[in-house]
């Protein structure tokens, strides 16, 4: 949004990413491990699906907006 | 949200505090939860230090540069309503009397946002102005942007206190945090980053919020659906459940069919309360010239992105209630005891050892229903970020209302730019000082945060009878903007008075004996609104215009729009107008 400057949508993609990467990283144990949090649809492992989606989201906007690239 | 509407949503989380406060903490957060939280202030604060460069001259720090693509200002207009007493109030709500809540999210703000973007914001971008009441000084002069100027930065601090507060209080409940922990915490993190970065920071912050609420929150809709079998399941369940008497009796998925007389819905409103207190006198006062919200979109880039960002704004607002009021509305047929029987939530000042939880708690309870470790710690960071920068929406408007508004036009004329921008740099830290003493102020005394909130709401309705003749009526003086607030905001508090003195005077404000206190809101800000009107016509007709000239930059008739570059049919604001409007009308049919 301000040329040589950071865009906002840079510091959502990493923020993003670093939620999404600890919440599968979980998810992911819980899977391998079998021992589920004690939550309604826990079979469901939605960290896993839901940690994954904002994973890929905060790459997509991190890549996207990384700093000195031209838009 | 609205000031006059606020009460409702904030004033359950009040009563019974000191009860809530000594009820066992709702959720238990991990490790991972507690880094999820830490992670978002690091990064807020590293926000702010970031911009810290970038807020050097006053329309850096106070107007974000007038940098801000219209997504950005989009969604931080949107954001800045965004509040988490909010969020949990109207869920609580949805809980208590059904999809009715969703009225607050639809005709409470999308035709008033939608009428901003395409009508007044030619006006308010074309004439450069820094706030509403810069507005108001170009329009009508010194005296009406006076009043406006004060009433509204008094207030803002003062309802920052409230809120910041109303969150303590929300951290104790759902977390068992300290009091005085949630405070001082939050209060130096958005002093820090915004003092640091201006407005850019805020706004920042805000787009930030907006994803985190969207991230911690949608997946819980989503779970209750599947647990629910679905839309249609849930309603076969919930008649399933009113049929035998666990859920109270009443219509929770139908919008307008009970809205026909005060004592056919829970909430005692009529769909002319509705329409014209709320759709019209409530939201258009909220929407388009309360500077909070106003502010993000004067900071737009070029003024199609200013005219577009409310309307991309809408299409979110329109979709809150998917994250709000849905989960309220599952959490009737999902929430269960230890035991496994129905959990049956009570209001703030019911809550006992048999009901331990009241509608306001139903969102964190839903969290703690379907969130695991981490993804509960993204819930409690939304919450928090839309106390944050609620906070930060109020400190930062603040800011530029009293050094442009009143330290420049009344105290020090005619300083170096750098002096203002360090005025507003102490301004802000004043206004989070003042948000401080506020809040301890009600914790000493609560009843303080209805007053705070009820002259909150006698100010905004009156600015709108105000700015909107002023904008379309090149007639209107100086004499009848003046007199015209002044009058609109006496009837106001007169009506409000009269009330609080006299509950049975409730028959005459709202039209019926059977009208509750929701109702009142509506009424008396219609009242308002249109002795505002009323008075600024009549004044303005035996009273002196001002010159065409003078009008220039200000008024409909009187104002060359700049031509606009041809777009694409998919980048114009009229297009996705249409659209919103569409959608708009569908939602309100499919849920009449």
């Amino acid at each position: 949004m301000h040329s040589g400057h950071i865009s906002i949508w840079f510091f959502i993609g990493v923020l993003l990413t670093v939620y999404g990467a600890m919440i599968t990283a979980y998810g992911i144990y819980e899977l391998v491990s079998g021992t589920l949090a004690n939550v309604v649809l826990a079979n469901l492992h939605a960290p896993v699906w839901w940690g994954g989606l904002m994973l890929l989201l905060g790459l997509f906007y991190s890549v996207k907006f990384r700093p000195g690239r031209e838009r | 949200m609205f000031g006059s509407t606020l009460s409702a949503a904030v004033a359950p989380f009040m009563n019974g505090t000191a009860l809530a406060l000594s009820a066992p903490s709702l959720a238990h957060l991990s490790g991972l939860d507690i880094a999820v939280i830490a992670i978002y202030f690091a990064m807020v604060i590293w926000i702010g230090f970031y911009l810290k460069g970038q807020a050097n001259t006053s329309e850096e720090f106070f107007m974000a540069g007038r940098e801000m693509t219209a997504w950005i200002a989009g969604l931080s207009f949107v954001s800045a309503n965004l509040g988490s007493l909010e969020l949990m109030g109207w869920a609580g709500s949805a809980y208590q009397y059904g999809i009715l809540a969703a009225h607050w999210y639809w005709i409470g703000a999308i035709p008033a946002m939608l009428f901003l973007g395409i009508v007044m914001m030619p006006f308010y971008y074309v004439c450069k102005t820094h706030s509403v009441p810069g507005y108001l000084k170009l329009r009508y002069g010194q005296g009406a942007s006076f009043v406006a100027a004060v009433s509204f930065a008094f207030m803002t601090v003062l309802m920052s206190g409230v809120n910041m507060f109303a969150m303590a209080v929300v951290m104790k409940v759902v977390l068992g945090w300290d009091l005085n922990f949630s405070i001082i915490v939050s209060s130096l993190a958005v002093a820090a980053y915004v003092a640091l970065g201006g407005l850019r920071s805020a706004i920042f912050n805000e787009v930030l919020q907006f994803m985190l609420i969207w991230g911690g929150a949608l997946l819980v809709p989503i779970l209750g659906l599947v647990e629910s079998h679905g839309w249609s399941g849930f309603k076969e369940k919930l008649a399933h459940n009113i049929s035998t008497g666990l859920t109270p009796a009443g219509d929770y998925t139908h919008m307008w069919r009970s809205m026909g007389h005060f004592t056919d819905n829970p909430m005692g409103i009529h769909w002319t309360g509705i329409v014209f207190g709320l759709g019209f006198a409530i939201s258009f006062g909220y929407w388009t010239t309360d500077f909070l919200v106003v502010q993000r979109v004067l900071a737009a880039n070029n003024l199609r992105s200013a005219r577009m960002a409310p309307v991309i704004g809408s299409f979110f607002k329109m979709a809150v209630p998917f994250i709000v009021i849905l989960p309220g509305l599952l959490g009737l047929i999902v929430l269960q005891n230890p035991d496994g029987s129905l959990m049956h939530l009570v209001g703030q000042d019911q809550v006992n050892a048999a009901h331990p939880y009241s509608y306001n708690e139903v969102l964190p309870l839903m969290l703690v229903r379907y969130c695991s470790p981490g993804l509960l710690g993204l819930g409690i960071t939304a919450l928090i970020a839309g106390f944050m920068s609620g906070m930060a929406g109020n400190v930062s408007a603040f800011s530029a209302v009293w050094t442009y508004d009143i330290y420049q036009p009344l105290i020090v004329k005619n300083a170096r730019d750098e002096h203002y921008v360090a005025v507003g740099r102490w301004a802000t830290i004043l206004g989070v000082i003042v948000s401080i003493i506020t809040a301890y102020l009600v914790m000493s005394a609560a009843s303080i945060m209805d007053y705070v909130q009820a002259l909150f709401s006698f100010f905004i309705s009156p600015l709108l009878g105000v700015v909107l003749v002023g904008m379309l009526w090149k007639r209107a003086t100086k004499a009848g903007g003046f007199w015209g607030l002044l009058l609109g905001t006496l009837t106001s508090i007169g009506l409000w008075a009269w009330v609080k003195a006299d509950p049975s005077a409730l028959r005459y404000v709202a039209l019926s004996p059977d009208a509750r206190a929701m109702a009142e809101d509506m009424y008396r800000a219609l009242w308002s609104v249109i002795v505002s009107m009323g008075v600024n016509v009549i004044v303005s007709m035996f009273t002196t215009p001002k010159t065409m000239a003078e009008l220039a930059g200000v008024v409909y008739g009187a104002t060359k729009i700049p031509e606009e570059e041809p777009v694409p049919f998919y980048k114009n604001e009229w297009f996705w107008t249409v659209i919103a409007i569409i959608i708009f009308i569908a939602l309100n049919v499919y849920f009449w």
